[in-house]
């Protein structure tokens, strides 16, 4: 039997491998330094279980409507849509300035860098940031969920405007198109399912965004109506009521958002 | 068409366009009970507060190890519920997909295991687990940990479907075990896409993990919060600046990685 030749090095596979090694290492070291808090993770499991059993099984309100809980969904709602569509303006105007077929290479990466920071704060902090001066409330956490949002839709948006081919852009160019003509004659008539589409898919991430906020930063909405059952009324079938409203809307999104998503490749 | 019945039309369209829009910012604006005056009136106040009250100061930076310490709290939580999520996720992602799966009934189990896990949201895992687990880290490493592996079931079943289809077809014909189509085959040629994607999670859930802390008094979030409550903004602005940087590092070297083995 004629022994195989060694493989040769491959740059790639050892790079997966070191950082497969890494994350290892970070993983045991986090076990060892847990802060457990002198939590018993057998009955404390075993209380989840059973918690967890109660709020699918035996959902029910208390302390509010089923009016009300629509109502606090459909807050919900539109404060995701609202923070998808100022975040798609914003993101529209400068993602033209990030298309490297459509904008100078200096803009590009200014406009990039700003939105790396950006996008780096997580979206909580920007909310309780402006909360300072606006107070808790829609408008600080409209503010601050925007930020991501256009973050997010510049990246995606600027991708799009790039898939148009250079040839298209030199041919209206040579024909004497101004750029604001190749930009509303080629450029968005030529990408306006892809901007929609991601414009969608914001909008889903957006929404659960939204639950978050009412949650940890006043925002309202169902999110805090799941806060005080949780935290105050420490009831947890209202809770499972809650979560089942909130998991039907974030399902039936997800599956209008992959049935017309279809064409874009998902985000990275 | 005449072209210009043909701009007609896409007059209309795009007026049409522009008035659902109109219609659905209002009317989010009054259920939200959002005022677009305020929040513009806010930029230049929160801009102008920050300048005068947001900067780190000699106080503040004697709190940094105490921040940096909370800050390796909360990477070490993001990363490993992102790799013990991998794992699991791993698992459920080769009994879902079509490719892989033992069964139709086991892909279709799988599939709603994790639809049910990533769509509840991770503020929302946070209040359930706080019943049991409290104020521990258990309850934000859970939480990471149940929408991460969600998320990865869906990305990794996508994944074996677009790379392994043909391959597993091939080396089926040829009368290979299943165990051993499965790691000779499937993992070493998904790995690197797979690897792109749990390091997207560990972005993701660093972010989130500053959300849940908040929530369940544990790393950086909640030590935000203290500084936040207690209207020590030097040491919450220094700990905001010290966020930023791990953010921006950790993607910095992820996309670094994910450009070399993609």
């Amino acid at each position: 039997m004629t022994t195989l030749p060694p493989r040769p090095f491959n740059g790639a596979r050892w790079l997966v491998r070191a950082t497969l090694a890494v994350l290892t290492v970070l993983t045991i070291l986090a076990f060892a330094t847990f802060d457990s808090r002198s939590v018993d993770v057998g009955t404390a499991t075993a209380d989840f279980l059973a918690g967890f059993q109660r709020l699918l099984l035996e959902p029910r309100l208390e302390n509010v409507t089923i009016v009300e809980l629509l109502e606090q969904l459909a807050i919900t709602v539109a404060l995701g849509a609202l923070t998808t569509l100022i975040g798609a303006v914003v993101a529209f105007v400068l993602a033209l300035g990030v298309a490297r077929n459509l904008a100078p290479r200096w803009l590009s990466l200014a406009i990039n860098a700003v939105t790396a920071l950006v996008r780096a704060v997580p979206t909580v902090l920007w909310v309780l940031l402006f909360a300072v001066s606006a107070g808790l409330g829609s408008v600080a956490a409209v503010i601050g969920m925007s930020f991501h949002s256009a973050g997010y839709l510049i990246k995606a948006y600027a991708e799009s405007f790039e898939e148009i081919e250079l040839g298209t852009l030199e041919a209206l160019q040579a024909s004497g198109a101004t750029w604001w003509q190749i930009v509303a004659q080629a450029v968005v008539p030529s990408s306006v399912t892809a901007l929609l589409s991601w414009t969608f898919v914001r909008f889903e991430i957006n929404f659960s965004t939204a639950i978050a906020m009412g949650a940890a930063a006043g925002a309202g909405g169902i999110g805090f109506d799941m806060f005080m059952a949780s935290g105050f009324y420490l009831d947890l079938r209202e809770l499972g009521a809650f979560t089942y409203a909130v998991l039907a809307f974030a399902i039936a999104l997800e599956w209008f958002a992959t049935r017309t998503t279809a064409r874009i490749r998902r985000p990275v | 068409m005449l072209p210009h019945e043909y701009l007609l039309r896409r007059r209309v369209w795009a007026g049409a366009g522009l008035a659902i829009i109109v219609a659905l910012a209002s009317g989010a604006s009054w259920l939200t009970d959002f005022d677009p005056g305020r929040a513009l009136q806010a930029f230049p106040e929160a801009a102008s507060w920050a300048v005068a009250n947001f900067v780190p100061d000699a106080a503040a930076w004697k709190r940094l190890p105490k921040i940096l310490d909370k800050l390796n709290e909360t990477i070490l939580m993001a990363v490993s519920s992102s790799t013990v999520a991998a794992i699991f996720a791993l698992v459920f992602a080769i009994a879902g997909a079509r490719t892989t799966a033992v069964h139709p009934l086991a892909g279709l189990v799988s599939r709603g295991i994790a639809t049910v896990f990533r769509n509840i949201d991770v503020s929302a895992w946070a209040l359930i687990l706080l019943f049991s687990f409290g104020q521990s880290a258990y309850t934000g490493y859970l939480a990471l940990f149940f929408v991460t592996f969600g998320f990865l079931v869906r990305v990794m079943i996508e994944t074996i479907d677009d790379v392994s289809t043909d391959s597993v077809e091939a080396l089926r014909a040829t009368g290979a075990a299943y165990v051993a189509i499965i790691s000779q085959s499937v993992i070493p040629a998904c790995l690197p896409r797979m690897l792109s994607w749990v390091l997207f999670m560990i972005e993701t859930n660093i972010r989130s993990a500053t959300l849940v802390g908040i929530l369940t008094g544990t790393g950086i979030g909640f030590q935000f919060d203290l500084y936040y409550k207690s209207f020590n903004y030097p040491a919450a602005s220094l700990l905001v600046l010290v966020v930023v940087l791990a953010v921006l590092a950790i993607e910095v070297s992820s996309n670094a990685i994910r450009r070399a083995v993609l």
